[in-house]
């Protein structure tokens, strides 16, 4: 590890950064933690409410001392998630970490995530055809079967209910393993190995769970290189990719994890909390009920409204003007979503949940070469999760007060821990 | 006469052209951005310019041409 040498960019050496001019932030007030847990879980902190006046750029302090900077305004976002002078590999020297968990990691690249252009090209070109719109939408009816059996089961052993582990969770990994030809059967150890990845503080842990998923993707590419192909996802991979020689079996197995781990986690956590925020604004879910014609809309605004994945990390390659300051070349770059979707300057308004508005262009999903190639799939999940639980459980409520219900801490993906529900 | 131009070898197959203006766009069979037969030239469509927006690489261009 190289971390030991990332000191350029820390909080006692930024005053002789030799910074140029009135406007360069640098010379700004000192900066605000990064990230925080929410005080709401739909909303972003309130310690973030002095980033927006501080737009398009904020200087941040990392939890390790380090201070980054932190895009805030919403074309400043867009432009820098599409500029190849931003990298995501996380292995550079220097690049900026929001917990231990990502420096734990740092030895490896995610494949996708962490891998720039052109590799990542290749890789994503490999995979695209597999999440398109038609795609997604040809999968709606299979989604609808396995949303309905979870609701069918929940309204055979209830009420109450917990929702996360009743609904949330087990829909989009069903989902997700049906699409890429995992057994669900395993549901348990990789669902239970996602969480330590991405919400463990304790290194080995984070290491170890890492290992244990490669260990088991392997085994299955390994049992499916020896079987007839099937139709889903990863046994075109092995089949077309790898035993043709052209990705090889650790990458293969890198894709393998990226896929699962994204495809169930980043959802789950969406219907978690996007049900909460319904269920804690009682007359825009009236008006939904009413109006399920809505629920697209509705979608779109919740993604935008909670952000769940809040603090993309980038590192410049070379020095970037951005109104009137210059990014530095090696230092880090981190993208705060919650904030950039609340920009007044695109969204009127911007902290009302209002589907009536266009949320179009939020930056929930990424923007640039890396945007979430999920999407289209997560888009439809939503719709036929959110749309049935709202048709039925009619009378779908919280089971405990709203103050006792427990979120994610701010160092990962934003979500419920558990949501209990009566109907 | 509105043109459009989709650059392929940048499209990274987001889909989110065909999301804006489903009269307009489709996503061919390896999933990259294509226009929907008669539709080369927008069809009139007023979303072709939030599509060429949406995309996330901007792969899509957007002008407009004399005729």
């Amino acid at each position: 590890m190289t971390d030991t040498t990332d000191t350029t960019d820390t909080i006692n050496t930024t005053d002789t950064t030799g910074a140029t001019g009135p406007t360069d932030v640098r010379r700004g007030p000192a900066p605000v933690a990064f990230p925080q847990d929410r005080t709401c879980p739909y909303q972003p902190p309130a310690a973030y409410d002095s980033l927006r006046d501080s737009r398009p750029l904020a200087r941040v302090t990392l939890y390790d001392g380090r201070v980054a900077w932190l895009v805030t305004g919403h074309e400043a976002a867009r432009d820098l998630l599409a500029d190849p002078r931003l990298s995501t590999d996380r292995t550079r020297p220097g690049y900026p970490a929001t917990s231990p968990r990502f420096k734990a990691l740092r030895d490896r690249r995610a494949a996708l995530l962490n891998v720039d252009d052109p590799e990542h090209h290749v890789q994503r070109r490999l995979l695209v055809a597999n999440f398109t719109l038609k795609r997604a939408t040809a999968l709606r009816p299979a989604i609808q079967r396995i949303v309905d059996e979870r609701i069918d089961a929940m309204l055979a052993q209830g009420p109450p209910a917990e929702l996360v582990n009743a609904f949330a969770l087990p829909v989009p990994s069903t989902v997700i393993c049906e699409l890429l030809g995992v057994p669900y059967a395993d549901h348990e150890f990789f669902e239970e190995q996602s969480r330590r990845l991405l919400r463990s503080r304790v290194p080995e842990e984070v290491r170890l769970a890492r290992d244990r998923l490669d260990a088991y993707l392997g085994a299955l590419i390994d049992r499916k290189l020896t079987e007839p192909s099937g139709d889903r996802v990863l046994d075109a991979l092995v089949h077309e990719q790898v035993r043709e020689g052209a990705v090889d079996r650790e990458e293969a197995i890198a894709l393998a994890t990226i896929l699962l781990v994204a495809g169930h986690e980043t959802t789950a956590n969406m219907i978690s909390l996007g049900t909460y925020t319904l269920l804690r604004h009682p007359e825009r879910l009236a008006e939904l009920r009413a109006e399920p014609s809505r629920l697209p809309a509705a979608v779109e605004e919740l993604m935008r409204l909670l952000s769940i994945a809040d603090g993309l990390l980038r590192q410049a390659t070379e020095d970037i003007e951005v109104a009137g300051t210059t990014i530095r070349a090696g230092e880090g770059v981190v993208f705060a979503t919650s904030v950039i979707n609340r920009d007044e300057g695109a969204y009127p308004a911007p902290d009302t949940l209002d589907w009536h508005r266009s949320a179009r262009h939020h930056v929930a999903f990424g923007f640039g070469i890396h945007q979430c190639l999920g999407q289209n799939l997560a888009r439809a999940e939503l719709e036929i999760a959110l749309g049935a639980l709202l048709e039925r459980l009619p009378g779908l409520r919280l089971a405990v007060p709203a103050e006792e219900v427990r979120w994610k801490p701010g160092d990962t993906v934003q979500g419920m821990l558990e949501l209990p529900v009566t109907w | 006469m509105t043109d459009i131009h989709i650059d392929t070898d940048v499209c990274i197959g987001a889909g989110q052209c065909a999301l804006a203006a489903p009269g307009v766009f489709t996503q061919d069979d390896d999933g990259f951005s294509a226009l929907l037969p008669g539709r080369e030239g927008g069809g009139g469509d007023p979303m072709v310019r939030e599509a060429a927006r949406a995309c996330p690489v901007g792969a899509i261009k957007v002008s407009e041409s004399a005729g």
